[in-house]
């Protein structure tokens, strides 16, 4: 927080007048309406190159129409409909949980932004447990999953939420434990140090160190976060063919909308974190190019990685429920245990 | 295996069930009794000469004052064909259940009873399958009046049709 | 050697399920479902994840197409038994065409015979390739059925060139067929034969053998040849089987016994011999076999005025027939009753998909929820002729 606070005095001197709680909290309130603002965004521009992605993938254009070039209007033009749409709640459903259930995926969504440094004075909290928060703070989501399948009050809707429910929680280990093969070589958990213990050039990218292992850490953390944001080919709670939708069958208009933008704001998420753990976060790849600030290279990492995620959902079917059991436990999770001694042992030996 | 032979066999064995062959016309055809059809039927699917282990259709006829249910075998192994058929009358039109023998049987059944209203004795599960479960009387008989309405949706309607259907 | 009656008996006592019982899960995968194949209602007694029975209610789609028929002309039929599997129109009239010839005697044009083998063979690749986008959707592989539809559009111009409509032809007369191919047709014929092959690669390398798709299908829903014939499977679910039985191999019809090509049978190579993976990797080289049938076609097109022999009323003398064609979904029965006037007696349709349905309550339980879906899409269905 203090970078911030330091950046916002440098900008405007009159705020050093106020009261300092009062300063502070204003401060905390401008960066967290940007981030919110940020997240809007985000999804409304991910959505519509998801479409584009996925149209050119398979042979057709997309949306072309509205805004004039290749319709970059269209999510706007999607989320104003949504907005006008009736609010259909269920005769039998749970009310307040299925009110509360967009607004708790939305949040645990946006809660995750607040660790992520944008450069090296932009975080909005530099906390030296980040890494810890932002784990626990995005399992939040999947209480918000829950509630949704269950106070819709769908048998296919609570089929959804439990496929998703089992899901999230399965692939929580593999990443954590990947991601404490990170830990291990940057010595901290706080995102800013290790963006930090990366500093050099290129090769100085945590994915490149002690070679090939942290890049099959690398590997196992990106398949386990398309499990965490529910993406193909682990799109079970949400599969179409089978359960219309999943979890938000029964959601109309607005409420719909959150879950979508908690979905696509949740896939920059997971793309951040391993940006920061394994990419380098902001910095950039040769020192020459540090003209270039920060945020630029964290938003372009970020976002070629969700390029490569929306990739393999247009090009790969899904699993079932229990080969995706079976991925996650007997895969997945041994494989990350032996990273982490491989690792353990290789760090302790060359130190 | 020709068809006068199958009839020969099966009459040896069933004697007054199999009443008659006609071989004249272009698909041959016997003709039995409606209440030992399921043991010519097994006879049919077992035994060596004949293994007729496909049942390729089974249809209902409606044949003015009877009902008639026709039967299409055909032997994967030996290559050959028969027609069996059976009738009915009206007023008790009961013939005895294939289903057991050819699994194909079970849903043809079905909807000879739905359409025709043909009662296939020991079926394990004899209800209407294209037609909703409480519709009344059976469609393609050749005297079947369509109902006014059905639970408030109208039927018929009001104009009446030309002759012979060419409109 | 006699049969045994070891089959897997079917749950009938679904239909009246116990509101007292709270253990099991009563699920209705109803008329509306993005992977039911159109209007079909499954009712299903799950635990948890686990199928313990399926029922199907079909007849959502009943148009009374028999009744239709004992009022029209012979003619008039044609039309009507389009709509019947509106994804493969020109084998369905196929069958009918030359039932009634067969009945009434009527002899056909050299040059409408290869005609009417060259649409229903571009017809069955055109349903195939239905079948494969759609199964794709349902395992949840977007991309493929993209592809297989942009193939599919080019073979559907054709044929709106040919007929003058997309899908629902009215192509095949009694006698002959309704129009001559155009100028360059059969050029454009071939023209797509060349282009299509290649893209069966594509579909291989997309589809057929990624990892998933194989966890998906393979040992799900196994039929065993014996059960498959029991309850009258045909066409490519019963290759699928092992079985090899193609119609127009076994039982030639039109002019197929002067045509090479190879009738393919399911091997297990991904797993069990009559899997979902067998049925789907028959229908995908049933396209290849196809494409040879056409380009042997196209080489020996006599000329000539294909409608020529197309009689202007349509005389059938008293009698019936059961004749039986092989179109993409298996064997499709006409049994058809004449009394010597303009219309006929009795017209039964004995729609392939309505036995290939029926063995869904036999291989159901034991499967997830998930495999339900890819047993039956694998299974090909198309509920307008199974409700006709």
């Amino acid at each position: 927080m203090e970078p911030l606070l330091k950046f916002a005095l440098d900008l405007i001197p009159g705020l050093s007048q106020l009261p300092h709680w009062l300063f502070v909290t204003l401060v905390a309130l401008v960066a967290a309406a940007v981030l919110f603002g940020f997240a809007s965004v985000f999804s409304l521009f991910a959505i519509w190159l998801e479409r584009k992605v996925s149209a050119h993938m398979q042979d057709r254009l997309g949306p072309m129409e509205i805004g004039g070039w290749h319709g970059w209007a269209q999510t706007i033009a999607d989320a104003l409909k949504l907005l006008m749409k009736e609010d259909i709640i269920p005769k039998e459903a749970d009310r307040p949980l299925f009110k509360m259930a967009p607004a708790i995926v939305f949040a645990a969504a946006l809660a995750s932004f607040a660790v992520i440094p944008w450069s090296r004075s932009f975080i909005p909290s530099d906390m030296n447990v980040g890494l810890l928060y932002i784990l626990s703070v995005s399992s939040l989501g999947v209480i918000a999953i829950l509630m949704g399948g269950w106070a819709s009050n769908n048998k296919w809707s609570l089929y959804g939420a439990m496929r998703s429910v089992s899901q999230i929680i399965s692939y929580e280990i593999p990443i954590s434990l990947s991601l404490i093969t990170v830990v291990l070589i940057s010595g901290t958990l706080s995102m800013q140090g290790i963006v930090h213990g990366q500093e050099g050039n290129l090769l100085s990218w945590n994915i490149f160190r002690y070679f090939p292992f942290m890049f099959v850490a690398f590997v196992i953390y990106f398949i386990a976060s398309l499990a965490e944001v529910n993406r193909t080919p682990f799109d079970l709670p949400e599969a179409e063919s089978e359960l219309v939708a999943g979890f938000h069958t029964e959601y109309s208009g607005m409420r719909f909308a959150f879950f979508f933008l908690a979905e696509y704001t949740n896939m920059f998420i997971v793309s951040a974190i391993s940006t920061v753990a394994f990419l380098g976060g902001w910095l950039p790849p040769f020192e020459f190019l540090s003209f270039i600030p920060g945020p630029f290279w964290l938003f372009g990492k970020a976002l070629f990685l969700v390029f490569v995620q929306m990739w393999l959902r247009w090009t790969l079917p899904r699993l079932r429920v229990d080969q995706l059991m079976y991925t996650s436990w007997k895969v997945l999770t041994p494989f990350s245990f032996a990273l982490i001694l491989i690792v353990s042992f290789w760090r302790v030996l060359t130190l | 295996m020709e068809a006068k032979d199958i009839y020969q066999k099966l009459k040896d064995r069933f004697q007054d069930a199999i009443l008659e062959l006609n071989d004249e016309v272009l698909q041959p055809y016997i003709k039995v009794t409606a209440d030992q059809v399921d043991e010519i039927a097994e006879m049919l699917r077992d035994d060596d000469a004949f293994q007729f282990d496909y049942l390729m259709s089974l249809s209902g006829l409606d044949l003015g004052e009877n009902l008639g249910v026709v039967y299409h075998l055909y032997s994967m192994k030996l290559n050959h064909k028969i027609v069996l058929k059976t009738e009915v009358p009206k007023e008790k039109p009961d013939v005895k259940t294939v289903c057991h023998i050819w699994r194909t049987a079970d849903w043809h059944e079905r909807e000879a009873y739905d359409l025709l209203g043909i009662n296939f004795l020991n079926h394990p599960d004899l209800r209407r399958i294209l037609l909703p479960e409480d519709w009344e009387g059976h469609p393609l008989r050749k005297d079947y009046q369509p109902p006014k309405s059905w639970h408030g949706i109208p039927v018929t309607l009001e104009k009446e049709e030309d002759e012979d259907g060419a409109k | 050697m006699a049969q045994n009656n070891n089959f897997p008996e079917t749950r009938y006592e679904l239909i009246n399920p116990d509101p007292l019982k709270t253990d099991e899960y009563i699920l209705n995968m109803g008329p509306q479902h993005p992977s039911t194949h159109g209007v079909l209602r499954v009712l299903l007694k799950t635990d948890g994840e686990i199928v313990e029975a399926a029922t199907p209610y079909i007849g959502y789609l009943h148009r009374t197409f028999e009744k239709h028929a004992e009022r029209m002309t012979w003619p008039q039929i044609v039309p009507y038994v389009d709509r019947m599997d509106y994804l493969a129109s020109m084998n369905n009239d196929l069958g009918y065409a030359l039932a009634v010839e067969k009945l009434a005697g009527i002899e056909v044009n050299e040059r409408a015979s290869y005609l009417r083998v060259i649409v229903a063979e571009l017809n069955r690749i055109a349903s195939h390739l239905v079948f494969l986008g759609t199964y794709g959707l349902d395992i949840g592989a977007f991309t493929p059925f993209l592809y297989a539809f942009r193939e599919r559009e080019r073979i559907i111009d054709l044929f709106e060139e040919i007929s003058g409509s997309r899908l629902l032809y009215n192509y095949i007369w009694i006698g002959g067929v309704a129009w001559d191919a155009p100028e360059g047709w059969l050029q454009k014929v071939a023209d797509f034969c060349d282009y299509f092959e290649p893209k069966i690669k594509e579909y291989n390398d997309l589809l057929s053998f990624n990892k998933i798709f194989i966890d998906r299908t393979a040992n799900v829903g196994v039929i065993p040849a014996d059960l498959a014939i029991n309850y009258g499977l045909s066409g490519p679910s019963l290759r699928g089987s092992g079985v090899k039985f193609d119609l127009r191999k076994n039982d030639p019809y039109c002019i197929y016994d002067r045509f090479d090509f190879d009738v393919i049978v399911g091997e297990g190579a991904k797993g069990t011999v009559g899997d979902s993976w067998d049925r789907y990797f028959v229908r995908v080289q049933e396209m290849r076999e196809s494409v040879k049938i056409v380009r042997q076609a196209l080489k020996d097109i006599p000329d000539g005025d294909p409608k020529e022999k197309v009689p202007r009323n349509v005389r059938v003398p008293a009698g019936e027939i059961y004749f039986r064609s092989e179109t993409p979904r298996g064997e499709l029965g006409y049994y058809i009753v004449s009394n010597g006037g303009k219309n006929p007696v009795r017209v039964k349709v004995r729609a392939p998909a309505f036995s290939n349905l029926s063995i869904l309550p036999a291989i159901a339980p034991g499967l997830m929820v998930a495999d339900l879906v890819a047993a039956l899409g694998s299974l090909d269905i198309v509920l307008g002729e199974i409700d006709r």
